[in-house]
């Protein structure tokens, strides 16, 4: 980018009042949008009775009471029966027993979220692989139909998730592999291939041929050159790719919610089924979202430099 | 491949090629870069073919049939055109596509005033611009499933913030009214949640678009002494439009395909007043197990994305060319 110099008395350059102002607007805009976030996790660690009372308390004492409901399921006992039990030997045990329940065993929790983990990163680094190779050819070879190719590759990804879902699940039953990790693992990766051949596309197209001719001058062959030169090259790149493939896999919920319903399932579709005596319990519901947005709370701090350029397939690079 | 060199001109290049020196000769071992081209590209192709395109021709063939998931071993017959005709003439299908439209128009129009406003009080670069604007960004990395869910509990009347907010400050008592219960306040529900997660979308290429505008141009202007108002109307916008267009696309094509969101706050009701093309879909396909009539549908709805997709390209390859 060409900067401009400019002086304190540059024309283009805002007064002070106005960059109050608009200060002022974006901060007031972005702590309104904060509100929701800010109450999930709020709710989080309120007990179930302060979750719900009128008016909504923002003081209250802290509990873990809904994380302890998130990761266990419990039933109802007698008083008496709780009273013979031997002491209580965690925090959890503690806070249910104070509530006539004892834990029955560990919730669907842990399980779903690690579908999640395997399912994301296992497609990730399968779009990623086929992602860099197929964005390699398409940038340094002339590929016969290669805007068709690129346009068909995009296009994929133009589908709505429920018209795929149709066959895909007719396909999967037939081959096994509904409700499977690697069925996810393969829908995802044909997704989010789409994404990660046009973004790397972009980023190996910035990495000067010269590089790689001078290697190939120097004895390599061009699969060396590829490796020892445009890979290391291309690393940044790549990382972003792999995280904005990661956060699409992580967030989806349509094909997860049609094609998985047990073993398989991830934890956005699960998440909306964690009821708890009478209705939703929305503590453990909370405390379970909190846990499943904090990894892509990291995500878009590494990434806000490349946010621009994955929301927009490449097309803009600032 | 090739028999011994005949005409001059083979030979030559023969001998050329034995006294090339060894550095330049390796190039030529080992892969050609052809194969590599090949080599490196299939394996996405084969990989789509297998789960996007085989499926879609799957869908096109049972959309001729009167085929129901859930009965595999009834008899399938070809029905020709007929679901495609039954959907095209199914009033309730074109409610569902009205009630699309107006969600991606709302939704596109509340995000790309806020979203350009708001990029244009960002680019004044007010002290800890940076800071704040990666704030605003986090809504549109979740996930719409899991967030829009937490917004049913916010939706509550007597016990949401939203409605307790919206009675703090009108004065209307909080249980008066269902944001998700009442046929004319669901659909809003729905479209703020949206503009909510996706203003910060619109925001962001916006704000690549007027970073895009060099300051000479600004400055040349105030050397005619264009009044700011001019300026703004005629170098801002202009300028920002194509990265407007852009993002506008970008979201008509997602909120066109709307599902997660609208799916857990309202899934579709109350009646069927938020019911949008994929809830329908989703419907018919695996709740009716109307397969062969949700294929016709499901193909018709690629089709218009498509003629979307279409004009997108066309106007991503616009905004590169400047």
């Amino acid at each position: 980018m060409s900067s401009v110099n400019t002086t304190a008395h540059s024309v283009v350059e805002p007064t002070p009042t106005v960059k109050r102002i608009a200060g002022t607007i974006v901060i007031l805009y972005a702590l309104v949008t904060m509100i929701p976030l800010a109450w999930i996790f709020l709710t989080s660690i309120k007990s179930p009775p302060d979750s719900i009372s009128y008016p909504p308390k923002v003081v209250f004492t802290p509990t873990l009471e809904g994380f302890c409901n998130l990761f266990t399921t419990r039933t109802r006992q007698t008083p008496d029966y709780i009273q013979s039990l031997p002491a209580p030997t965690s925090t959890c045990d503690e806070i249910t027993r104070s509530r006539n329940m004892v834990i029955a065993g560990p919730s669907n929790y842990w399980p779903r979220f690690g579908n999640s983990l395997v399912i994301a990163f296992g497609s990730t680094f399968l779009a990623v692989s086929l992602g860099t190779f197929a964005a390699y050819g398409f940038s340094r070879f002339r590929v016969p139909l290669a805007d068709d190719l690129l346009f068909f590759i995009l296009s994929t990804r133009m589908m709505p998730p429920i018209a795929v879902a149709i066959p895909i699940y007719l396909m999967y039953r037939q081959f096994g592999l509904s409700d499977t990790a690697l069925g996810m693992i393969l829908l995802y990766t044909a997704v989010n291939v789409s994404l990660a051949v046009w973004l790397l596309k972009g980023f190996i197209d910035e990495i000067p041929r010269e590089y790689e001719e001078a290697a190939m001058i120097d004895g390599y062959t061009r699969l060396q050159a590829f490796w020892k030169v445009v890979l290391p090259q291309a690393t940044t790149g790549i990382a972003a790719t792999a995280i904005f493939c990661l956060i699409f896999a992580w967030n989806e919920y349509a094909f997860a919610v049609l094609l998985t319903s047990g073993s398989a399932q991830t934890a956005p579709p699960f998440i909306p089924t964690i009821i708890g005596e009478g209705g939703q319990d929305w503590p453990a519901v909370a405390a379970g979202t909190t846990i499943f947005l904090v990894p892509i709370l990291v995500f878009t701090i590494i990434l806000r430099k490349q946010l621009l350029r994955g929301i927009t397939f490449g097309a803009v690079r600032k | 491949m090739t028999d011994a060199p005949s005409t001059i001109a083979e030979r030559s290049a023969d001998v050329l090629a034995r006294a090339t020196p060894t550095n330049v000769a390796v190039r030529v071992r080992g892969l050609s870069d052809r194969a590599i081209a090949w080599l490196f590209i299939t394996p996405t192709i084969a990989l789509l073919l297998a789960i996007n395109i085989f499926p879609l021709i799957w869908a096109v063939y049972l959309s001729f049939t009167n085929f129901r998931a859930n009965r595999p071993n009834a008899e399938v017959d070809g029905v020709g055109l007929r679901n495609y005709q039954r959907v095209l003439n199914d009033p309730d299908i074109w409610i569902a596509m009205q009630t699309t439209a107006h969600f991606v128009f709302w939704t596109i129009l509340l995000q790309t005033v806020i979203g350009f406003a708001l990029a244009y009080l960002i680019d004044r670069k007010f002290r800890g611009h940076a800071f704040w604007t990666t704030v605003i960004l986090i809504p549109m990395m979740l996930s719409p499933a899991v967030v829009g869910n937490f917004w049913r509990f916010l939706y509550q009347p007597q016990i949401g913030l939203f409605n307790y907010i919206v009675s703090f400050f009108t004065g209307i008592p909080p249980s008066s009214f269902e944001m998700l219960g009442s046929v004319s306040l669901a659909p809003w529900a729905i479209i703020i949640v949206d503009t909510w997660m996706w203003t910060p979308y619109v925001m962001l290429i916006c704000l690549a678009g007027l970073r895009s505008i060099p300051d000479y141009i600004y400055e040349a202007a105030e050397v005619d002494r264009a009044s700011a108002w001019r300026q703004f109307w005629s170098i801002t916008v202009p300028m920002a439009l194509p990265f407007i267009m852009l993002a506008v696309l970008f979201r008509g094509i997602e909120n066109f395909k709307m599902f997660d969101m609208v799916m857990l706050l309202t899934g579709g009701g109350p009646g069927s007043t938020t019911e949008v093309a994929s809830i329908t879909l989703k419907r018919e396909a695996f709740e009716s197990w109307l397969t062969g009539r949700s294929s016709a549908f499901a193909i018709i709805l690629f089709v218009a994305v498509f003629g979307l997709a279409n004009i997108y390209v066309k106007a991503l390859n616009k905004v590169k060319q400047r």
